[in-house]
């Protein structure tokens, strides 16, 4: 079935054909339609899920703890403040390994009030342990909701699917809507029920000692490196099934480039024009998206990038007296692949607060690249910042 | 009067192991006794970090037969929600959540989500066990530690200063189907209520007062019947409310002085005859306002 329809509505599709069991959320823009639409579809009954709508998101994400405890599949969705105001109970979540799906809408933390989007909100909760999957289309939002209720499961960990604020949540873009009994082979309901009756779940986030804890660090970080071997997997059975693979990255036209740029989120649909258009002109130039932020796809970026002379890294977020955070992932994953594979890697600041990122601002990145290339400490620059008002 | 009748005596079944982390004389681990007793194994606990979350041992193990989920401050009934929303979805409507906090949890952190699941009227039974302070975390003052108590964080020298919030009035204000008060020194009741709560379908909320003896400065055996003596005095009346509504006493209240009942616990051992006297006459205008509406049959 073939549809136009917001990326908010592709949340709630997405919801809908995994079956989601409990839902809770506290509305706030530019998630209230998720929620909106959700709580119809429960009162409804196309859904036949509870929903409860709570008084706030530290409640949103403590009930959606119970209800995973318990043994429902849960989902939750949520935007900036409200994400922040989560942070404590996102790391419980994921400790406590509950495969818990929630859409995060990247929208810009205050001050100032702003409903538009960066990843700041997103990216500061990059250590509670969520894996984290970034979207750049409305296909690709419906197709990742689907896959994370999947991935989560599979690892016991819980999944944040993120996507742009405005410019998905609120953009309407034709998208194909899979077929009710194939997701549902795709995704049985819930297998591994963990519920607060069995005797290996009894008290569940009891005080633990040193004597345990650091294991429990240890198998959390075990399920993460899984997960990016079953995102693979999870991945390569979708795209069977219905035809659309997305992966960990894409690289696109990165074969004999020279300069490759890395971004994530819809502004990789901008650069992904600007290659095409710089091909055309016979320009060297890629491009590497990045979809998988957690666990972070190392080895995939190494191969992806290694031999590759210039990355340029557009980040439309800021890590205050560091980088912009993306940046800062790709030179930490880079650093060690020696001399000649190791490629000078630039780190552009284009977007926290949604400043526009237009085809000239990548056009601009790319200038500058080429122009830092003739200085053989071009690697070692800070973050320039592109588009600042002067 | 009305009676709260009691068909069964208090149940035999154990659902709190020996071994538990309590201290000696400890009336949140009679109160949890009691309440387990009362509910039978159908039951799945959630509670925030306050003295329940040390009490029920480390992991792996726990004193309690029956599941107890720990949460973070604040979370208690946004949890509990969850587990019921979980719990019905799957199809098991019987199991009771019980939603556990302590005072300190319940009147403050925690008022928000209760506030949240009292106006949603979540099919769940929220217990506050009130040792009049955060006691776990060392004695620490809280909107439920009466006037003039000493803490760690409101010391003798400039004890509390404010009432405690009337945390009953708050959740019969949202009008609730059941709320209540019970003591750990009148199990009777406090079984009578539980089990009056289990069979309501909605929101339920039981005050359970619960003496701690580190935290009140009293001798462990002291607890029962200092329970017993705020009854008496009526700092602390017995009744129960259905819908914010029908205010029903369930015990007499001789209106013993308060006086006795102050001087034996150390944390008020600072109070001059002056201020001892000013908390006889808000337990007095607070017992009128009770009556009132007990009175008024609405």
């Amino acid at each position: 079935m073939k549809r136009i329809i917001t990326d908010d509505q592709a949340v709630c599709w997405g919801v809908r054909l995994a079956r989601a069991e409990v839902i809770a959320a506290c509305p706030l823009t530019p998630q209230i339609q998720v929620v909106a639409e959700l709580s119809g579809l429960c009162a409804s009954g196309d859904l036949m899920a509870r929903f409860i709508q709570v008084e706030s998101e530290h409640s949103a994400m403590a009930a959606c703890i119970g209800a995973s405890s318990a043994g429902a599949r849960t989902f939750t969705a949520t935007s900036a403040q409200g994400l922040a105001r989560m942070h404590e109970l996102l790391h419980r979540a994921a400790g406590a390994r509950l495969p818990i799906v929630m859409a995060d809408i990247n929208r810009t933390l205050a001050p100032g009030w702003t409903m538009w989007s960066d990843q700041n909100d997103s990216h500061s909760r990059r250590d509670t342990g969520w894996i984290q999957i970034h979207c750049e289309s409305t296909q690709e939002v419906l197709d990742s909701t689907i896959q994370a209720f999947k991935l989560a499961e599979a690892v016991d960990l819980p999944v944040m699917v993120i996507l742009d604020a405005i410019h998905l949540s609120h953009a309407s873009e034709p998208l194909g809507i899979p077929d009710s009994a194939e997701v549902d082979a795709f995704l049985p309901g819930r297998a591994s029920r963990r519920k607060l009756d069995g005797d290996d779940f009894h008290t569940p986030g009891a005080p633990a000692s040193p004597v345990f804890d650091m294991e429990l660090r240890l198998r959390h970080q075990e399920a993460m490196a899984e997960a990016l071997t079953t995102l693979d997997t999870v991945d390569e059975e979708w795209g069977r099934r219905f035809g659309r693979r997305y992966g960990a990255i894409e690289s696109y036209r990165t074969e004999d480039a020279d300069l490759v740029l890395v971004v994530s989120g819809t502004v990789a649909s901008t650069a992904r024009h600007v290659v095409d258009q710089l091909r055309e002109e016979g320009e060297k130039v890629g491009l590497v998206k990045v979809r998988l932020f957690r666990p972070f796809p190392t080895v995939a970026m190494r191969k992806a990038l290694s031999g590759i002379p210039h990355v340029a890294v557009l980040d439309r977020n800021l890590s205050p007296g560091h980088s912009g955070i993306l940046a800062g992932e790709i030179r930490a994953a880079l650093y060690d692949l020696g001399p000649g594979r190791r490629p000078a890697i630039h780190g552009y600041i284009i977007g926290p607060g949604d400043r526009e990122a237009r085809p000239e601002t990548i056009l601009d990145c790319i200038a500058r690249t080429r122009e830092a290339a003739k200085n053989p400490d071009a690697s070692e620059r800070e973050d320039t910042w592109v588009g600042v008002r002067s | 009067m009305s009676q709260i009748v009691v068909k069964d005596r208090i149940p035999r079944e154990e659902l709190m192991a020996p071994g538990h982390l309590a201290c000696p004389g400890c009336g949140g681990s009679i109160a949890m006794r009691l309440v387990l007793k009362a509910l039978g194994p159908r039951t799945v606990a959630t509670g925030p970090a306050c003295c329940w979350t040390i009490l029920s041992g480390p992991e792996p193990r726990s004193a309690l037969g029956v599941p107890h989920l720990h949460i973070a401050p604040g979370a208690t009934a946004a949890t509990a929600s969850g587990i019921r929303a979980a719990l019905d979805a799957l199809g098991d409507t019987e199991t009771t959540v019980l939603a556990w906090a302590d005072a300190g949890d319940t009147s403050d952190a925690g008022l928000q989500a209760l506030s949240g699941a009292a106006e949603r009227n979540e099919d769940i039974l929220c217990v506050c066990h009130d040792e009049d302070a955060c006691m776990n975390a060392g004695i620490l003052c809280a909107p439920a530690t009466p006037r003039g108590a000493g803490t760690a964080t409101a010391p003798t020298g400039t004890p509390r200063s404010h009432p405690r919030k009337d945390l009953i009035g708050i959740l019969a204000a949202h009008r609730i189907p059941y709320a209540a008060t019970s003591t750990v020194a009148h199990p009777v009741d406090l079984i009578g209520k539980v089990q009056k709560a289990r069979a309501i379908r909605g929101m339920k909320f039981l005050h359970i007062l619960a003496p701690c003896p580190p935290g009140w400065k009293v001798a462990d055996e002291e607890t029962v019947d200092l329970a017993r003596q705020a009854v008496r005095t009526r700092v602390f009346p017995l009744f129960e409310v259905e819908n914010g509504q029908r205010w029903r006493f369930t015990t007499d209240h001789p209106g013993d002085p308060v006086e006795p009942y102050i001087r034996r616990q150390g944390r008020f051992g600072h109070l001059t005859p002056e201020q001892v006297r000013r908390i006889q006459s808000e337990v007095d205008a607070r017992w009128e306002m009770l009556k009132r509406r007990v009175e008024a049959g609405i």
